[in-house]
Parts: C-alpha cells; sequence; structure tokens
C-alpha cells in the first residue's frame, strides 16, 4: 500500500514536471515578445526620463528626478490629462449606453436586422487617420457637413466652427470618437446577449413575461459583468487616445484637444526632447493604472452591497 | 376572460409603441452612421472646385473619376501591397503564438499559471507611448529603422494580450474528454494541438483575424514612428502623403480615404458572420 503511493507521487512528479515543460515550450514565444516589446521597453523609459537626452546623439546627461519635478509643475500636461479625462468620462456615458441599445435591438431583431448590423459596425473599419482628414473636411466651415446644413435651413451662407474654437473643438472630437467606437461596444454587447442561455428566454416568455420585461429584469442585470469589462476598456481606450487627435487637430486649437500622448509624441519627435518625453509616458502609464485599479475596486464594491 | 383580452391588447399597443420608438432610432443611428460616408463617396467623385459650387449633397454633376485614376496612377498600390504584406505576416504570426499561449494556459495544470495568465493580460492596459521610445531606439539599434518588418514585433506583440485573454477563454469551452480520449489513443500534446484544439478554434480565431486585422491595417503611431521614406509607408501613412501634396484638393483626398477603407469593407461584408461568434468567449467576465 505504502509503496504504491511512493510509486503514485512520484509518477505524479515526473507527469506535472512533464506538463511543466509542455507549457513552457507552448508559452515561450508569447513570454518572449512580451519581454521585448513590454517589460524591457516600460522599464527603460522610466530609465530615460531620468536623463536630458535629444534621442540621437550617444551622450546623455543624467539629471535624476528634475524631469519628474518639471512634469509635476507643467500646466500642459495636466490641462492635458484634464482633456482624457473628459474624454473619458464622455466616451463612457455615450459609447456604451448607445452600444447598448443598438444591441439590444438587433437582438430582438434577430437575423432580419442584419442590415443594421453591417452599416453600423462601418465606422469602425475605418483607420483613426482617414477618419480624422475625413472630418476635417465634414466639419470643416467651408462646405462641411453642419455648415451646408444650417445654410440649407438658414436659406442664407451660414458657417458653423466646430474645429477651430476652444470649447467646441474637443467636444467635436468627442462625438467623432462615439461615431468611431460605438460599433464595438455593440458587438461586445450582442456577444453578451449571444451568451444569455436561450432557455431562460423561453421560460420568461411561458411564465407571460414581455420582451421589454425580459430585456429590463433578466437580460440586463445578467449583463452586468460585461458592462464593467466595457467601461474598463472604454477607460483604458480614451486615457491612450493619440491617432485621431493627432491626425486632425495636432492638439490646437491653442493645446484645446492636447492629450497625454500627442503631448509626449510632440515632446519626443517633434522636439527632439526625449528624456521630457520618457517621463510624461512614464507618468501616463502610472495614471493610467491607478485610473483602472481605482475603478475595478470601486466597481467590486458597488457589486457587493 | 375578458380582462385577460384587454390586457393583451393593451400590452400589443404597448409593444408595438415600443417597436416604432425603437425603429425610429435605429434609422436615427443608421443616418448619422452614413452621412459622413455619404460625404466622402460623393464628392470624391468631383473636380476640385465643384464642391462648394454644387453644394455637398448633391449628386456629382458630371460624375468625376479623375480622382481616382489619379490616385491609382500615383503609387497607391505600392502602399497597399505593403500593408497586404505587413497583416498578413503580422496576424498568421499573432495567432499561431497566441493559440500556442493560450493552449497551456486554458488546458493544463502548472505550477504559476495564475500568475503567467495575469501578467499577459494586465499588458492590455499599458499604452503604447510608454514603450515607443525604448523601441525606437532597439529598432534603430537592430538597423530596422525605416523597414517595413521593424513593424512585425511591435504589431504582434500588441495584439497578444487581447488575443490570449479571448481565446483562453474560447479554448475552455472545448470539452476536455475530447482530448483525454485522444490522448488515450497514443496522440502526444503537440499533436493534440494541432490536429485538435487548433480546429477546434477555429470560430475563435477567426474573430480575432477580423478584429486585428482591422487594427493591423489601420494602426498608425508605430508606422508613423519606424518609418520614414514614402516608398516605405504603409496605407494609413499614404494618406498623410496624399494629403500633403494636394493640400486644397479636397476631393482627391477623399478618394484616397475611399479607396484605403473599400477592402476592409468588402471582406468585411463577406466574413461578418465571425464577428461576434468569437467575441462571445470574451464576453463573459473580465
Amino acid at each position: 500500500m505504502t509503496q504504491k503511493t511512493i510509486k503514485n507521487s512520484s509518477l505524479a512528479k515526473v507527469r506535472s514536471k512533464r506538463i511543466g515543460i509542455a507549457a513552457a515550450v507552448f508559452l515561450l514565444p508569447a513570454l518572449a515578445l512580451i519581454a521585448v516589446y513590454f517589460i524591457y521597453p516600460i522599464i527603460d523609459t522610466f530609465v530615460i526620463s531620468a536623463y536630458k537626452w535629444n534621442g540621437i546623439s550617444a551622450d546623455r546627461t543624467f539629471i535624476g528626478i528634475e524631469n519628474w519635478v518639471t512634469l509635476f509643475h507643467d500646466k500642459l500636461f495636466w490641462e492635458a490629462f484634464g482633456h482624457n479625462i473628459i474624454i473619458m468620462v464622455f466616451s463612457i456615458v455615450l459609447q456604451i449606453p448607445i452600444g447598448m441599445l443598438l444591441a439590444t435591438f438587433l437582438d430582438a431583431g434577430g437575423k432580419k436586422f442584419n442590415f443594421f448590423k453591417v452599416v453600423w459596425f462601418l465606422p469602425y473599419l475605418m483607420s483613426s487617420v482617414a477618419i480624422a482628414f475625413l472630418f476635417t473636411y465634414a466639419l470643416a466651415t467651408n462646405g462641411g457637413i453642419f455648415s451646408s446644413l444650417a445654410t440649407l435651413f438658414a436659406g442664407k451662407r451660414v458657417t458653423v466652427d466646430l474645429l477651430g474654437r476652444s470649447p467646441q473643438a474637443l467636444f467635436a472630437v468627442i462625438g467623432v470618437m462615439a461615431w468611431q467606437y460605438t460599433p464595438f461596444y455593440m458587438v461586445y454587447f450582442i456577444a453578451g446577449y449571444g451568451n444569455i442561455d436561450t432557455s431562460l428566454y423561453e421560460a420568461a416568455i411561458i411564465d407571460g413575461a414581455t420582451r421589454g420585461q425580459y430585456v429590463r429584469q433578466i437580460a440586463i442585470p445578467m449583463l452586468g459583468p460585461i458592462f464593467k469589462t466595457a467601461c474598463t476598456m472604454s477607460l483604458i481606450g480614451s486615457l491612450k487616445y493619440f491617432d485621431l487627435i493627432w491626425n486632425m487637430t495636432q492638439g490646437g486649437p491653442v493645446n484645446s484637444t492636447e492629450l497625454m500622448a500627442t503631448y509626449m509624441y510632440k515632446l519626443s519627435f517633434q522636439q527632439f526632447n526625449m528624456g521630457y518625453g520618457s517621463c510624461v509616458a512614464a507618468a501616463m502609464f502610472i495614471l493610467i493604472t491607478v485610473i483602472a485599479l481605482l475603478f475595478q475596486k470601486v466597481f467590486v464594491v458597488k457589486e457587493d452591497y | 376572460m375578458r380582462t385577460k383580452q384587454i390586457d393583451y391588447r393593451k400590452e400589443k399597443r404597448k409593444s408595438v409603441a415600443a417597436w416604432t420608438l425603437a425603429t425610429i432610432l435605429a434609422l436615427i443611428w443608421l443616418v448619422l452612421t452614413l452621412t459622413p460616408f455619404a460625404f466622402m463617396v460623393l464628392n470624391s467623385f468631383r473636380k476640385q472646385f465643384d464642391m462648394l459650387q454644387q453644394g455637398v449633397f448633391h449628386l456629382p454633376d458630371p460624375w468625376y473619376f479623375g480622382n481616382y485614376t489619379e490616385v491609382v496612377t500615383h503609387g497607391f498600390f505600392g502602399y497597399f501591397f505593403r500593408s497586404v504584406i505587413l497583416v498578413a505576416v503580422s496576424l498568421v504570426l499573432m495567432l499561431i503564438i497566441s493559440a500556442f499561449a493560450a493552449y497551456p494556459l486554458s488546458r493544463m495544470k502548472f505550477r504559476s499559471r495564475g500568475l503567467i495568465y495575469a501578467g499577459i493580460v494586465a499588458m492590455m492596459s499599458v499604452p503604447m507611448h510608454v514603450t515607443l521610445i525604448p523601441i525606437f531606439k532597439m529598432t534603430t539599434n537592430m538597423g530596422l529603422y525605416d523597414k517595413l518588418a521593424s513593424l512585425i514585433g511591435p504589431y504582434v506583440a500588441f495584439a497578444l494580450p487581447m488575443s490570449v485573454f479571448i481565446l483562453t477563454a474560447f479554448m475552455k469551452t472545448i470539452p476536455r474528454e475530447i482530448e483525454e480520449s485522444a490522448e488515450i489513443d497514443g496522440c502526444g500534446r503537440f499533436k493534440n494541438f494541432f490536429s485538435i484544439i487548433l480546429p477546434l478554434s477555429k470560430s475563435g480565431l477567426s474573430t480575432l483575424a477580423i478584429y486585428n486585422g482591422v487594427a493591423m491595417w489601420n494602426e498608425f503611431a508605430f508606422a508613423n514612428t519606424l518609418l520614414q521614406s514614402p516608398a516605405k509607408k504603409t496605407l494609413p501613412l499614404a494618406l498623410g502623403q496624399f494629403k500633403g501634396e494636394h493640400a486644397l484638393d479636397i476631393p482627391i483626398i477623399l478618394a484616397v480615404l475611399t479607396l484605403s477603407v473599400l477592402p476592409v469593407i468588402i471582406l468585411f461584408i463577406i466574413f461578418q458572420d465571425k464577428l461576434v461568434k468569437g467575441m462571445m468567449a470574451g464576453a463573459v467576465k473580465g
């Protein structure tokens, strides 16, 4: 009996060792890439943030925390961070509820609404660069969509300046982002609806519930966790936003649409101040991580009561 | 009996009202979605100065195809094929590597599995900007700066966390018995992976291919940082190139935009039924 257990446990050991080796082989390429393109660069960015460096010359001067002190008092950076926060709030408030409404509509309609699904998804297929250029023209004062419509309704020439003025520009960009990203959340919620067991719907209908009651009282509460993930994705996405703004406004007019990422890119690749650029990037990383973690914490508390 | 009938009618009326309202809202969103596309396509068929004269939502008069011939004869296909090659290579590598990683994470028991999984998934929230300067530095040091190949690494790496997350969830739904019976039949782990797990993960893989293919096709920041000469640029960068060369000719730029999104739309319409299925595995919990 004892011999048998010993034999078993050593067999188990051999087996688990074998599994360990196999797992390591399968995981190796992914882990190597993550080490090279995530771990090492993140560490290096923090290291470079302690230097004054133009990114080209071999010599760089160690200046300790000087960049970080500058960053702390850098009005532009905190202004950019504020814009990121505004975008984050409006992304969550606009994209996720609209995406969910669209998904609810498609889920109720089934296959016959496929046309809506396909068309609604189209904006997500376009590159941010293309969207940026398209909307630069579509929102222009001359021959833009809004200017043309306003002219049509007013019966005289009216110009609507959405990108050239300070508060409007940021909200115009937020609108464009909603146009671009709502389809993603729509599909995410369609997938969420798809995961709900159909027998729940059947049971609800047999019990005399209407479609509306089913959606409100059964489906939406079941989508809770997906809601949370969608919010987290939207939050992270808005804090690292770059492409659209870079190609549409370059942070202008007068920094009114400047974001952390566009500020970092300007510092590093236009002004070649890579030491400080790295500092901004590192700060961005810290802020995103902290906000994402805080968000997770708050949501867990809310779910528990 | 009577009251029941009245209730039923009331419900019916309520549901008709709800459907009408929903349909109206749906149509509004449809118009909002399509208006910019209509603006883009209609105006791409105009001559430069016709846009303001004719009004942006009038049908072009006459339909002018010169913008498209101009774009196509000025290097569009070069950019196009560079992007095709880049996306194809990156996508295939990414799918293989993430499936490789997801297999042990979903179906083997070993120490530190939870830690490795959490570590990979946590990378989803890393902004690419925090890696940009070191990757720029690394690329220059390796002599890959201004070469198309320099983008493969970043593209594969940055698509991995999300893909591993979704594929791990997806592979967990494949019943364990299938593998076990194969093991009894003498199948090794690698053979198991290629002959059983990989084919069964097809719908998950195709969804990932759609999302990441679109993302890679449209990627801007890495390409803009690591490529420089016009002869090396990918399609998203070419858009800026064309815009710089034809600053005041809006219709011709709209023609380039239309051409750049057209292949993606065609592929999407062909594969649209794959859009949701694989996503369902990722839509379980965070």
